[in-house]
């Protein structure tokens, strides 16, 4: 295939762009927003996207509820969100304008496909009256293009039959939107021939429509000009692109691996954690094993087995599911086996909003279950740093024999981004050693096993796997004895235990790096905290205020428990401390109760990720009062 | 712990644990620990390889007696817990321990969800028809009307039938035993023992405590003969001290016991364990609705079904079959770029 098309009119350079796909759940919209992430990679953009779509599988069409809409913003710098208010909004009926419009800043571009603004889709969306004629979109660059029509048009030869041609017309929108910006289209039609090959019909109404809207976009009067986002600047190296559940599917392949452990992996289809599983699922090659559980309980009980056992046992889920599995985690930190959870948190309480994203599962994860129940926390803050994440919890998991939850979230798990291919080779070795020998010796000269004689560095117990001659022992959920691991139930030795338990999760902040702050002046004005998603839009925000002269700061953490040991003597420098989270303020509750400073929150929780410009609202607020002193002062 | 790196035959003591046994004097649990302690020494297995799972309960102590690798787990988890084990270390003898109101109340799903994955498992549960440590509450296997003290005016709940709920979720190994026959009792073990698969086997249980003489009426030594009916592969059902009675198919497919004498042995029913169909199974699981009548004990069923541990490793099998895997360059594939560092060309692949 050789008739891939290159630009001809001269573009316009621009620095970054956003811009949003939005149709009905039937259109693609998700389909083209992927192609149009992954053709910009290629192209050397730096990029971040943000899904959203319906809880329902097949809502309506035409309605508000059925729209499905896919945000990208593309830019030449390294950027960390996928953008505020798009630049460009592409419309395939009346209800994706009705639900997307108001996001739009004023003078951004929305190009509609004209053809469904008609009298019953007007209706279905609740529009009294067309706004493609009323005036109610003046304040913006409105493009109407009628693209079912051009089409089915387009894709006469290709013999489909009309019904199905229309079907096209996404391929439409994303030749128009690729010739807009000039997008290689070479990939994109290889994709099409790879992906439709089976069906030849299909195929080439597809490239015939994509074709048809790149020429529309380069014939048509109706454009002014194109853009050109030019390739960003980052580190040398191989890249792809990358959402945060693949990564961290990856990255628990790349932890068992250097823990020279076998996977074992259960969970229970949940949104939006299931692509674990449908990734995991498919690494039978590595010796994966998967089981699809007969309920989120079920799930943690078999990582548990395999735990005992002697694999890396592994389940995800989200926030309902962890609700579930809370007595089970209690056991695994009775049982202090290396297990890790993850929990791609989403709107709650209950079944909340399926497919929104939120960060409200943090006090749980430390606090969520009955008795002292101690537990490392991580969380990661970008989709390709869940790779990270994923590592590092398995790495604390296997030294300290412990469950470690990691805290992802439904904008990461969905979101994607370019990410540079680590080396697995160049990763450390997190192996540790099974225990082989007796480990005590009682009063008459008999070697015993004692399960619960700790390390005494890291408090770690040893891990005696069935199989093994002469450290045959039992272990359970009953309180045991500091040592020897029988049942116990002396009041002195649960409190032992207990003190034990807390002592062995801080120590692990003994090892943790210093905390990073990225504070470019000697002492900032303001220090923002984040931790998981909100990375992207702090940055975008500090990025922006630093650009007026503000002087911010910026710690995001990855570990939440324990929190790396200088933190406190870091928040203690600053006289404004702002967190900004997806939640009524979990984070800034830790910090005060831990700290005793004053850290401001900054909450939203609306299913969808913090704007720039609302972060950098709230900071500058807190710039213009008159500041505290501050609390380490 | 014992030294068991020996090669001399193993005894009883060598799969006894240093812990004091709790259970209350004359409790039925002991008679089980007994035959499976007597038992796992014939069977000739190395301590190191067995392990013992349970849930919560009285019965779900059992691990701590044993001299193996052991899990007490959470209330009816066990199942679930053994499945992880077994599908990590298919080398291993798994076992579950659990009870009427651990395996089919509170773990009732992860019960039935090894059954039909057909997980190797021996999951031995301990029917004594009452909640025993929370001090005697009603269990749902309690007869209906039952007086305990959270049903004060009778429980109005049906009970569950062990052995059918069993065979409806595919069990491919269904028995029943109980603690007043040791020999039985080992002998069922031996066979659950040996079956690749789920292995289910209820085992009525007396709580001399909270629900004392609940079997009675079926094995009290002196009504045994006309109460239990012993299942033997490939021989017409037949009981009675003269073996006077036995069990035919009626015309809609029921079991039905009828006297010998009366309709002849050629009309009674061939008990076949291995019959792919459960319904024959299940017809004689229905012959009683509770321990006060006449009463099938033995192997229901014993069916052969790729085990869950075979059909994943036959998957991996496979994978690596058609060809090993690198880690590096999974994450390596689909469409990457080279962002070249100062000087360099960018180039992509797919």
């Amino acid at each position: 295939m050789t008739d891939a098309i290159t630009p001809t009119r001269s573009p316009r350079t621009l620095d970054r762009v956003v811009i949003r796909f939005a149709g009905d759940s039937g259109d693609g919209m998700q389909l083209v927003g992927d192609r149009f992430t992954d053709v910009s990679a290629v192209f050397g953009n730096d990029l971040a996207t943000l899904p959203n779509y319906p809880a329902e599988i097949r809502a309506p069409a035409g309605t508000i509820a059925g729209v499905s809409s896919f945000q990208v913003q593309i830019a030449d710098f390294d950027i960390a969100t996928p953008g505020d208010a798009p630049d460009v909004l592409v419309a395939m009926n009346p209800a994706a304008l009705r639900a997307n419009v108001a996001d739009l800043a004023p003078g951004a571009t929305i190009i509609v496909n004209e053809d469904a603004f008609e009298t019953r889709n007007l209706t279905k969306a609740g529009y009294a009256t067309n706004p493609l004629t009323d005036g109610s979109l003046d304040a913006y660059r409105v493009h109407r293009v009628p693209m079912t029509t051009m089409t089915i048009e387009a894709t006469k030869d290709s013999g489909a039959k009309p019904r199905d041609a229309e079907r096209s017309k996404n391929f439409f929108a994303l030749g128009l939107v690729c010739w807009m910006y000039g997008r290689p289209t070479a990939p994109l039609l290889a994709w099409i021939d790879e992906r439709f090959g089976r069906s030849p019909i299909v195929r080439d109404a597809n490239r015939a429509a994509f074709n048809a809207g790149y020429h529309f976009g380069e014939t048509t009067e109706l454009f002014e000009s194109s853009y050109v986002v030019p390739p960003a600047q980052v580190p040398p190296g191989r890249y792809r692109n990358v959402s945060g559940n693949l990564a961290l599917a990856y990255g628990i392949l790349a932890a068992a691996h250097h823990a020279k452990l076998g996977v074992c992996y259960a969970s229970y289809p949940i949104t939006p954690a299931s692509d674990i599983l449908h990734e995991l699922a498919r690494h039978k090659a590595l010796g994966v094993r998967t089981v699809q559980a007969e309920d989120e309980i079920g799930a943690i009980g078999i990582a548990i087995g395999a735990a005992f056992a002697g694999t890396l046992g592994v389940t995800a889920t989200s926030g309902p599911g962890m609700d579930l599995k809370a007595e089970a985690l209690g056991l695994a930190v009775s049982l202090e086996l290396p297990l890790l959870v993850v929990d791609v948190q989403r709107g709650g309480p209950s079944t909340g909003l399926p497919t929104k994203t939120e960060q409200s599962d943090l006090l749980m994860a430390l606090y969520g279950r009955h008795g002292e129940a101690p537990l490392p926390v991580v969380a990661a803050r970008s989709p390709s740093h869940c790779f990270d994440v994923a590592f590092e919890a398995v790495r604390i998991a296997l030294k300290y024999r412990t469950p470690v939850v990691v805290l992802t979230d439904g904008y990461l798990a969905n979101g994607s981004e370019p990410w540079r291919i680590p080396q697995i080779a160049d990763l450390p070795d997190i192996s540790v050693p099974f225990a082989t020998e007796p480990n005590h010796v009682d009063e008459d000269g008999t070697p015993r096993f004692w399960p619960y004689l700790r390390d005494p560095d890291t408090l770690a117990r040893p891990w005696a796997v069935p199989g093994t001659p002469g450290l045959m022992h039992r272990i359970g959920g009953l309180e045991k004895e500091d040592g020897s691991g029988n049942v116990n139930y002396e009041p002195a030795n649960h409190e032992r235990m207990t003190r034990l338990r807390a002592a062995k999760v801080a120590g692990i902040a003994a090892e943790l790096p210093p905390v990073e702050v990225d504070d470019p002046d000697p002492l900032a004005d303001l220090l923002v905290v984040g931790w998981g998603s909100t990375y992207g839009p702090i940055r975008a925000a500090l990025g922006a205020l630093r650009a007026e002269g503000h002087r911010v700061a910026h710690v995001h953490l990855t570990h939440l428990n324990p929190f790396p040991p200088d933190l406190g003597s870091v928040l203690g420098r600053y006289r404004r401390i702002l967190v900004p989270e997806m939640n009524l303020g979990q984070l800034s509750r830790l910090l005060r109760a831990e700290y005793l400073v004053d850290a401001q929150s900054l909450s939203k929780v609306q299913g969808l990720p913090f704007r720039a410009a609302e972060i950098a609202a709230r900071i500058l607020e807190m710039l213009e009062a008159p500041a505290p002193e501050p609390a380490g002062a | 712990m014992t030294d068991t790196g020996t090669t001399s035959p193993l005894t009883r003591k060598d799969f006894a644990s240093d812990q004091e046994v709790r259970w209350c004097p004359g409790c039925g649990d002991y008679s089980v620990l007994a035959a499976v302690q007597l038992l796992l020494p014939e069977l000739g297995v190395r301590p190191e390889t067995q392990v013992f799972v349970s849930g919560i309960g009285c019965s779900s102590r059992f691990p701590y007696y044993m001299n193996t690798y052991g899990l007490h787990s959470i209330h009816g988890r066990a199942p679930a817990v053994a499945t992880g084990i077994a599908l990590a270390r298919p080398d291993l003898d798994v076992w579950v321990i659990t009870g009427d109101g651990d395996g089919l109340s509170i773990g009732g799903n992860h019960l039935i969800h090894a059954l039909r994955r057909n997980v190797n498992l021996v999951i031995l549960l301990f029917n004594n028809e009452i909640y025993g440590l929370t001090k005697g509450q009603y269990s749902p296997t309690s007869e209906l009307g039952k007086v305990t003290k959270s049903t004060p005016f009778g429980s109005v709940d049906h009970p569950f039938n062990p052995v059918s709920v069993a065979l409806g979720a595919e069990a491919s190994f269904v028995a029943r035993t109980h603690d007043m026959d040791r020999k039985h009792m080992m002998e069922v073990i031996r066979r659950a023992h040996r079956h690749r698969g789920a292995a289910f086997v209820e085992i009525y249980q007396n709580c001399n405590v909270f629900n004392d003489g609940a079997f009675e009426d079926i094995t009290a030594k002196d009504r045994r003969a006309d109460m239990l009916i012993e299942l033997r592969h490939g021989e017409p059902i037949r009981f009675g001290a003269e073996g006077q009675w036995g069990v035919r198919i009626g015309p809609y497919g029921e079991a039905e016991i009828v006297s010998v004498a009366e309709v002849g042995e050629d009309a009674l029913l061939v008990h076949d364990e291995h019959r792919p169909d459960p319904s024959l199974a299940f017809a004689l699981s229905r012959l009683a609705s509770g321990p006060h009548e006449p009463t099938p004990i033995g192997v229901f069923r014993d069916v052969e079904r790729l085990t869950y541990e075979e059909a994943v490793q036959a998957q991996i099998t496979a994978a690596a079959v058609r060809g090993p895997q690198d880690l590096q360059r999974l994450i390596s594939s689909g469409h990457t770029w080279e962002v070249p560092g100062p000087g360099g060309n960018g180039s992509r692949s797919d």
